[in-house]
């Protein structure tokens, strides 16, 4: 069916069957309106830059759909209105950045042990401590290896564009229903905050049961949401329970986009808005005949080790150089894969400070 | 004839004796022998009046006393 | 001869592993017979706390939910506004309360959420072995306050309910007591009113109920209940504050 594009003002009219919008938007403002589409109907979240579109959008947007917008006290509380929402079916959001996901990793801890699905979006920002409000990609490890305590995983999605962003926040919905996880949207202040072309199409939303949730035990036996063990093997009986699934996910949900790997002499690997300026940088220098390609991992966890094991295998010439808004975090997960076989080397600036271009193409052209 | 009568669980009793510090008549007394608990627990005198004032039951943490009149 | 006295049917009949004299048992009971007596078991959805009362979901037969120390507000803000039509309720210690919890508390009551909140007060925290709560009385010694609580370093004993009475949002707070069969049957009627205010969609409704931990104040269980009615009242009065 030939699609319609319309150039709307308003974002807040979702598409009708058949049709797509196209609009001008901002990241945050994507991401709420991606979650609103995919079926969300609980957000809770407390201010901080460079989010806050999220949780003003939210308020309007919300009611709209007859679900609930709560300016929460502390990011703390918005996580644990989270999971009393998610305990009972809903599909639930909460968003915030850097110092305030911080704060939120009891909460996350808590939903991942007791299974339930809710969906965190952290829109990155320079730290650590209260840092300052530019962009940063310094939250890999926290989201990766599951910031708060105990042998657990976040599903996370690194979105590159505001397209993406939207789209992936039905993949995120899905996949915390799907596997009764919690799912991390990763971005950053420069995706939050700028402004690019949305078609928003009418993405498909599946509708999981959840005979687990707890709705009153009206003609069933009574539900119980927990994460606490303390019968002998219990604990550990959950733990392989989750461990399991973990396996699952990893086999079933990586996600990543690449580029000229099939002759590059030099791959490229970012995530996030960094992604698209390592995109720019392949496709200069390929103008120019230089043979650079380009891994973008989607899915941070799991991380895409399927594309690296067989590039690890064809192209054993090939030098990578991976490129982060940090110091080096998502550079330990591509060494862990690509386990030496290939020459690595790394590029990374924080704290607000983006490698350029220019900068990208001077280490390349020493490698 | 007896107005009321209760019925003691001795092997959910704890021993905290505090049936005993309310019962009006003093009808209740702490036994020699040990239940499953490894506890005193508490049982009737042999020789009792029971007004089925329920101050027994309503006191005790742990449900042991049912109370008939 | 009729029954007149059995345990409620919406508590398991299961030995719990509260102490001897533990005021837990006494205010579970409570809460079933109250839930019973209103008829709506399979409307309730509590949230439990963290503290000795961890697991008080094994002993209640209607759905419920864990909560991280302190955040039994916020989960079940989260659970009522999206189930409003069930009964939702938290089960707290002081700690969880009145210290860690503190912000969930206060807002929770400021936000008016239409929830009943079961407050056992009982000065101290068990479950950790005995450490100062935010109620425990100047000069009582505990497993933090070896030499007895100095107000110039640990404060005041916490007056939470009563700066909760303080806001717009809160419907109702009773304090009460679990001293004698008296003041427990008082407690029930507390309860009740704290439940049938959210069937009436009133709004927020809060019981303090003072209860005994034999165990961490070294007394006996009727020692311990003595200790409430004529020390632990004289700081924390009974009766209506809202």
């Amino acid at each position: 069916m030939k699609e319609s594009h319309k150039v709307t003002k308003s974002v807040r009219k979702p598409p009708r069957r058949g049709q797509s919008h196209k609009v001008l938007i901002t990241g945050n403002e994507a991401i709420a309106e991606g979650a609103i589409q995919a079926g969300c109907r609980f957000y809770a979240g407390y201010p901080i830059t460079p989010q806050n579109e999220i949780p003003a959008y939210m308020s309007n947007r919300m009611p709209e759909e007859g679900g609930i917008f709560i300016q929460a006290e502390s990011e703390l509380a918005a996580i644990n209105m989270v999971f009393g929402a998610a305990a009972c079916g809903a599909r639930a959001l909460t968003s915030s950045s850097s110092p305030g996901i911080s704060l939120k990793q009891e909460g996350i801890s808590y939903i991942a042990g007791a299974e339930l699905p809710a969906v965190i979006v952290n829109i990155m920002r320079g730290g650590p401590g209260l840092g300052n409000i530019w962009s940063a990609q310094s939250d890999y490890f926290q989201a990766t290896r599951s910031g708060g305590h105990g042998d657990y995983h976040c599903i996370v999605l690194a979105p590159s564009s505001i397209q993406e962003a939207y789209d992936l926040m039905f993949v995120a919905f899905d996949l915390a229903d799907k596997y009764r996880n919690p799912a991390m949207i990763l971005g950053d202040g420069m995706l939050g905050q700028m402004m690019e072309p949305l078609v928003m199409n009418k993405n498909k939303v599946i509708n999981y049961k959840k005979p687990w949730a707890l709705t009153g035990c009206k003609g069933r036996k009574p539900h119980i949401a927990k994460s606490f063990y303390m019968a002998m093997g219990d604990l550990e009986k959950s733990n392989l329970r989750l461990q399991k699934k973990y396996k699952t996910i990893q086999q079933k949900e990586q996600r990543y986009e690449s580029l000229f790997l099939d002759d590059a002499k030099i791959i490229l690997v970012a995530y996030g808005s960094m992604a698209r300026i390592a995109k720019g940088v392949v496709h200069k220098l390929r103008e120019s005949g230089e043979r650079l390609g380009l891994i973008r991992p989607i899915t941070l966890w799991p991380f895409p080790k399927d594309v690296f094991l067989k590039l690890s295998g064809k192209n054993k010439k090939a030098k990578i150089l991976v490129v982060e808004m940090s110091y080096g975090q998502m550079l330990e997960d591509v060494k862990l894969v690509i386990d030496c076989k290939l020459p690595i080397q790394f590029l990374g600036r924080a704290g607000g400070g983006i490698p350029s271009e220019k900068e990208i193409i001077s280490v390349t052209r020493r490698m | 004839m007896q107005m009321a009568k209760i019925k003691i669980d001795k092997d959910k009793c704890k021993g905290c004796l505090l049936c005993i510090s309310f019962c009006p008549k003093g009808s209740i007394k702490k036994s020699k022998g040990l239940n499953k608990l490894g506890v005193n627990f508490v049982e009737l005198q042999d020789s009792y009046e029971c007004l089925g004032c329920m101050m027994c039951a309503i006191i005790c943490p742990d449900c042991c006393i049912e109370v008939y009149k | 001869m009729e029954k007149i006295f059995s345990h409620p049917k919406s508590l398991r009949d299961i030995t719990t592993h509260y102490c001897p004299g533990c005021g837990h048992g006494i205010a579970h009971r409570l809460i079933a017979e109250v839930v019973d007596e209103l008829g709506i078991r399979e409307q309730v959805i509590a949230v439990a706390p963290v503290g000795c009362a961890v697991i008080a979901y094994d002993y209640w037969d209607f759905d419920c939910s864990e909560a991280a120390h302190g955040r039994a507000l916020a989960v079940a803000t989260g659970i009522k506004r999206v189930r409003p039509d069930n009964i939702v309720f938290t089960y707290q210690g002081d700690g969880d309360l009145a210290a860690i919890g503190t912000n969930e508390t206060i807002h929770a009551a400021n936000r008016g959420e239409n929830l009943t909140v079961i407050f056992i007060n009982n000065s101290i925290y068990g479950m950790t072995g005995g450490q100062m709560a935010p109620t425990t009385l100047l000069g009582q010694k505990t497993a933090t306050t070896p030499h007895g609580r100095q107000a110039q370093s640990e404060g005041y004993p916490l007056k939470i309910s009563e700066m909760l009475s303080l806001l717009a949002g809160v419907k109702y707070i009773e304090r009460t007591s679990l001293h004698s069969p008296q003041e427990i049957l008082k407690t029930k009627k507390a309860i009740k009113q704290a439940f049938s205010n959210q069937i009436e969609k009133i709004g927020f409704s809060l019981v303090e109920i003072l209860s005994p931990c034999p165990t961490y104040l070294g007394k006996s269980p009727k020692d311990a209940l003595d200790w409430i009615r004529d020390v632990f009242v004289k700081e924390y009065p009974l009766g209506r504050l809202k």
